[in-house]
């Protein structure tokens, strides 16, 4: 509840400082040796908050039985949503089986993991064109690969990073005694994981994950606009941008549409986190 | 004396390390003999090779020369016969368990049925008297409470052998002073031999039957105290006040440092 309140509270302090620089700042913005660190007041470059909130009671097109704004922003949220959420699932079971495979030895750990980080200094705007030609050479049993397919991959490209690399850290937490104490029962390694390793790197995974989720919603929607994938709110944010010109308020629409798929994924997260509460004691310790 | 009948018998047991820097010697032939149901306690400077002397019993190392034999059998077949249960100076209980789960880890592991894990918890609970704990989680207990439920788990087998490698090492003398005395205790109610792992005179003194003083840069044995001090059963606080108690701790202190012994002033002054 408190944490609810804060948040509120949080949102307000930005719509305020936003407006009060609106009403208080020069009209040309700040200019720092020809580079402008702050922005100009116009409507253009800052509309009122309330200007963005009133566009998403407009019809979305000049079509006579056009949706509202938030219809179609709702909309393309869920679509998006439901594309990250098979990207970051794809990335779970990729970044987790990476992870097991890396703390079962050292060798695959030396191999694996300068890979792992290596892939993601590759810019997601070269590699989404990449993955769409692949796919579309790909047809499993009769089964036609889509755009969204792509979108979801390069989703998962994104958010695997972090779980492999968290998980990873989370399975080598245990301390020496314990994993002594493990090996001076005889048992295999198979069951250390399943009864020592896995639940220590709950914490690990947790936070993880919430990052992952992040990861996948922003990859979506960039590869949404990069593909030119229909349906989303990557795309929707590049058509947008396009009608700044009659509304500035416009192009702010699908970016809280964004902020709004992240919000979900990350409370989806927060909610696996209360099931999972009883391994997050270790919290305090570490 | 059949071999079978000790606990431990180590012979001739050197262990090298190799590091970066070279080879460490961390024991240099080292022979020790632990009898069935014997307290005997290992003492000395920090580095002098307890810790890995300890652990080559455990069957969580392997000399690098020299023979061990656990209950008669190699370490590694003991261990996978679970001959001993294994205690360290961090509790290193699972935070995410109960006192009673924790405890019922090592049956659990190897497969005890349900029923009779809970039965087994319920009596080595009642045995370190955190009966009333079951439930708690690791991180609603104090230190020695801790240490407390690490040594019942160590003997959720009711093995015949317990490794401990200070165990009460981080705990503040009165916790300490009654760990010991339930430790003494606890060893005698099970009839099970300790290896007992300390860097204080006095708990080695008041615990063993042997204390076995090491010395380190090769790790060696440099001599051994015979403490008898009555009886378990007998051994409560007072004993920590006779004079042989006193003579004990001069002798292991004499082998530790080389100086004469001064117990015996230390006795006439109280
Ligand atoms: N895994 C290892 N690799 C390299 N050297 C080691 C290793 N384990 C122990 N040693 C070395 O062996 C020597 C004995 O170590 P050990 O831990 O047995 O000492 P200890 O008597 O238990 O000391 P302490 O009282 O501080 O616990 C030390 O010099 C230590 O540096
Ligand atoms: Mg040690």
């Amino acid at each position: 509840m408190r944490a609810l309140v804060a948040g509120l509270l949080g949102v307000l302090a930005l719509v305020a400082t936003w407006e009060l620089y609106r009403a208080v700042g020069p009209e040309a913005g700040v200019t720092v040796g020809g580079t402008v660190v702050l922005p100009r007041t116009s409507d253009l470059a800052m509309p009122h908050v309330w200007e963005m909130l009133r566009v998403f009671g407009e019809p979305a097109s000049g079509a006579s039985d056009a949706d509202s704004v938030l219809v179609v922003v709702l909309g393309a949220a869920g679509f998006t949503l439901r594309i990250a959420a098979v990207g970051w699932l794809v990335a779970v079971v990729v970044g987790l089986a990476l992870a097991v495979l890396m703390a079962r030895s050292g060798l695959a750990e030396s191999a694996i993991l300068p890979w792992v980080i290596l892939s993601q200094t590759v810019p997601l705007i070269a590699i989404a064109p990449l993955v769409r030609r692949w796919g579309s050479q790909l047809e499993v049993g009769g089964l036609e690969w889509q755009n969204e397919y792509s979108v979801a991959v390069i989703a998962a490209y994104l958010a695997f990073f972090p779980i492999a690399v968290g998980a990873l850290r989370g399975l080598k937490s245990p301390v020496a005694s314990q994993v002594d104490l493990m090996h001076a029962y005889g048992v295999g390694w198979w069951t250390t994981l399943r009864t020592l390793r896995l639940p220590s790197s709950v914490p690990y995974l947790l936070s993880a994950l919430r990052l992952a989720a992040a990861s996948a919603v922003i990859g979506t929607v960039v590869a949404e606009a990069s593909i030119g994938l229909r349906g989303g709110i990557g795309r929707l944010v590049i058509e947008y941008a396009q009608s700044a010109g009659g509304d500035p308020a416009k192009p702010w629409a699908p970016i809280f549409g964004a902020v709004a798929v992240g919000l979900v994924a990350g409370g989806v997260v927060a909610l696996l986190g209360l099931f999972l509460k009883p391994y997050r004691r270790q919290e305090v310790l570490s | 004396m059949s071999a079978g009948t000790h606990a431990v018998e180590v012979a001739g047991v050197s262990r090298v390390f190799d590091t970066k820097k070279g080879p460490v010697v961390a024991l240099d032939d080292v022979d020790l003999t632990v009898a069935a149901g014997e307290f005997v306690s290992l003492i000395g400077p920090s580095g002098c090779g307890k810790s890995t002397l300890l652990r080559l019993i455990a069957d969580l190392d392997q000399p690098t020369s020299g023979t061990i034999a656990v209950r008669g059998k190699g370490p590694r077949q003991a261990r996978l016969d679970r001959e001993y249960g294994i205690a360290f100076q961090q509790a290193g209980l699972l935070p995410w368990r109960t006192v009673a789960a924790n405890i019922e880890l090592p049956l659990q592991v190897h497969g005890v049925a349900k029923g009779a894990r809970r039965a087994r918890a319920a009596e080595l609970l009642e045995l370190i008297g955190l009966t009333d704990f079951a439930d708690h989680h690791p991180d609603q207990l104090s230190g020695g409470m801790q240490q407390r439920v690490a040594i019942a788990r160590a003997l959720a087998e009711s093995p015949k052998l317990l490794l401990m490698d200070e165990p009460f090492g981080a705990l503040d003398e009165i916790t300490r002073e009654r760990m010991q005395n339930e430790l003494v205790r606890i060893a005698a109610e099970t009839g099970a031999a300790v290896v007992f792992v300390t860097h204080s005179i006095p708990e080695a003194v008041f615990l063993s039957d042997r204390v076995v003083v090491m010395s380190p840069r090769p790790g060696r044995i440099t001599g051994v105290v015979d403490c008898q001090l009555g009886s378990s059963s007998s051994r409560t606080d007072a004993v920590r006040d006779e004079a042989g108690f006193f003579h004990a701790v001069a002798a292991v202190r004499e082998h530790l440092h080389g100086t004469a012994p001064v117990a015996v002033r230390g006795v006439e002054t109280r």
